[in-house]
């Protein structure tokens, strides 16, 4: 089941990172939402897998009985995941915001940021 | 309970959800954003005025003991940063009363401020690595948003850039921080500190520790990742610039410092050189940057990077004095390097342009601002007795004291080329005379934009002047971080 889910994490990771080279900025989005899975699933196969055994102690016991799935990875991924999805879902307006802007999606054409001879544009009086 | 540890963040919490909650009444949400900062820095001062002869302050947070609860920690450096941050957080919300336009205001600017210094403050405090990624992933939202709010086209791309490659960094740090539990069970800074040196195999800790450089790297804008800094700091209004340029690659830059003073110190030789050449490349690669543009914020923007360079230089020479120059250097750093985004704002708005092309004579019609700019300027470049001076002169004595001469000679010859680039403004925008068909805009400054930068100013005059008791300080907390035993008994309680 490790073997199984390490080279699941691997395989999200490279089709993460090509996606992130890609110049379609959609690709590269995708390839975030690959990559934070990736990262999820990593934190909850290294910790180590143990099946069907709750963390539950017996009446007077301190400490579960070994072996016992270990909790804190399971907390971690899922505060990890709420807030890669708060990320993605930004990434994804903000996304949509520089295709409205630019009219288009090709990573090479957003190069206004680059240019000395493009000013910036005034925007209120909040320069 | 150690209440003045939290108190930083509970003021900021409950600032920004007021701000929020009036989110539609302008002028309140101005005055509660700058009562916030007002009470942030004195929750500062309290606090750094408990850790000033050298205790560290340590709050379990729920009671629950460490490791095995969150804990927030307040050694001499946290403290300093803290008060960095909340002097940074003050200067730029009173900047941005009356210069940000209503747009940004009604769409929460001044509540996202707020929420942007709580992250960095709860960066600087935590204990604990995976609360310092849930921290880090707090100001980084509200920096995202600030950073693309109420912008056209090239604002919104470089936001985008902002936020794919930090997105990465995060994802990077995430993982570092799963395989370190992987390896040690724990997440517990102090904790880890243990149980990473009783590891057995180094290569495995030693491969961890280049993700998180990696990822650090990135946040901190260190070679050669920082290229997302030049894309985007210039697009933002002078405010952000302003606060981002000060605060957010300090914090990366932070956090690679307390990691690899208090976790990853078992291979040195291995780590801490590669630091070290980043460092240099660092330094040479910002400089260059600057001194090839002609735009005050590009030159400012690329500052930032060379300047990152001498402070991981400290972190990488390992030493105290070289730590204490580090962490001399970061305060020295964020004061200037804010107020040069602050001055750069009114020259736009003065001068109508950031490029130097187009400005020029401002010495003659606002003296006032010329003086002001020439202050943090010729710190950041190193011209004694001012601030910078003594940050760069502690700092290439420890170069010296390790025999590493290379990073000694590119330290001195990236100080003069910032030099140069500093010149450069000052002569192009103050100096020469206004060009041909150049009319004076229409923008006024009020006084109240002088007070920010006119404080910011004042502080770099006493950090150079009276540098002695800011220098002991900072050496008091490299000494702590060198010598990391205090940390970990004073969090997880040791025989007493």
């Amino acid at each position: 089941m490790e073997l199984l889910l390490a080279v699941t994490v691997g395989v999200l990771y490279a089709a993460g990172l090509y996606l992130l080279l890609r110049r379609s900025l959609v690709k590269v989005i995708v390839g975030l939402a690959l990559l934070t899975n990736g990262a999820n699933l990593l934190i909850f196969t290294a910790a180590g897998l143990v099946r069907g055994r709750p963390p539950l102690m017996e009446a007077g016991e301190t400490v579960p009985a070994a072996p016992f799935a270990d909790p804190v990875p399971q907390a971690l991924i899922l505060t990890a995941i709420v807030i890669g999805f708060g990320l993605q879902a930004f990434a994804m307006a903000l996304a949509y915001r520089v295709y409205r802007e630019s009219g288009s999606e090709d990573v090479d054409a957003l190069r206004t940021t680059e240019d000395p001879s493009i000013s910036l544009p005034k925007v209120g009086a909040g320069q | 309970m150690n209440w003045p540890v939290a108190l930083p963040l509970v003021t900021m919490l409950a600032s920004s959800v007021a701000a929020l909650a009036l989110l539609p009444y302008r002028r309140t949400q101005e005055g509660i954003a700058l009562a916030g900062m007002v009470a942030l820095t004195g929750a500062a001062g309290w606090l750094l005025l408990e850790t000033w002869d050298g205790d560290i302050l340590v709050l379990q947070a729920g009671n629950w003991p460490a490791p095995f609860g969150i804990t927030l920690v307040a050694d001499l450096f946290a403290a300093i940063m803290v008060m960095l941050a909340a002097i940074v957080g003050l200067a730029a919300t009173m900047y941005s009363v009356g210069t940000i336009d209503a747009a940004r205001e009604r769409y929460g600017y001044y509540p996202l401020l707020n929420i942007l210094v709580l992250g960095v403050c709860g960066a600087f405090l935590t204990g604990d690595l995976f609360n310092l990624y849930v921290w880090f992933e707090v100001l980084l939202v509200a920096s995202f948003v600030i950073m693309a709010l109420g912008g056209r086209r090239p604002q919104a791309e470089g936001a985008l850039k902002y936020v794919a490659l930090n997105l990465v960094s995060s994802i990077l740090f995430l993982s570092g921080v799963g395989l370190l539990y992987a390896a040690t069970g724990t997440l517990n800074m102090a904790d880890l500190s243990l149980r990473v040196a009783e590891a057995e195999s180094d290569g495995y800790m030693t491969a961890i520790a280049m993700l998180f450089l990696t990822s650090f790297g990135i946040k901190a804008a260190m070679f050669p990742l920082f290229f997302w800094l030049p894309a985007s700091y210039h697009t933002a209004p002078a405010p952000v610039a302003a606060l981002f340029a000060g605060l957010l690659t300090k914090v990366g830059v932070y956090a690679l410092i307390r990691v690899f003073t208090l976790i990853f110190t078992a291979d040195v030789g291995y780590t801490h050189t590669i630091i070290l050449w980043l460092s240099v490349a660092t330094m040479v690669t910002g400089v260059l940057g600057a001194v090839s543009h002609n735009d005050v914020k590009r030159i400012l923007s690329f500052h930032i990077i060379s300047q990152i360079g001498y402070m991981t230089m400290g972190l990488a020479l390992f030493t105290p004095l070289a730590l204490a120059g580090s962490i001399f250097y970061i305060a020295h750093h964020i004061i200037v390097k804010t107020n040069l985004f602050f001055v750069a704002g009114l020259i736009r708005r003065l001068g109508g342009s950031y490029e130097l092309a187009h400005i020029g004579g401002l010495a003659k019609s606002k003296p006032l601002l010329a003086v002001l700019f020439f202050i943090p300027a010729f710190s950041l470049g190193g011209i004694p007795p001012l601030s910078g001076f003594f940050a760069k002169f502690v700092l290439i004595r420890a170069a010296a004291e390790e025999g590493e001469y290379v990073a000694l000679g590119f330290a001195l010859g990236v100080g003069l080329l910032t030099l140069l680039s500093m010149t450069k403004i000052f002569v192009e925008a103050f100096l020469k005379p206004a060009p041909e068909g150049h009319t004076t805009p229409p923008g006024r400054a009020s006084g109240w934009n002088y007070v920010p930068i006119a404080g910011m100013a004042a502080l770099t005059l006493v950090l150079g002047f009276v540098a002695e008791p800011f220098f002991s300080a900072a050496d008091e907390a490299a000494r702590q971080l060198m010598e990391p035993e205090q940390y970990i008994t004073a969090v997880l309680g040791g025989p007493e």
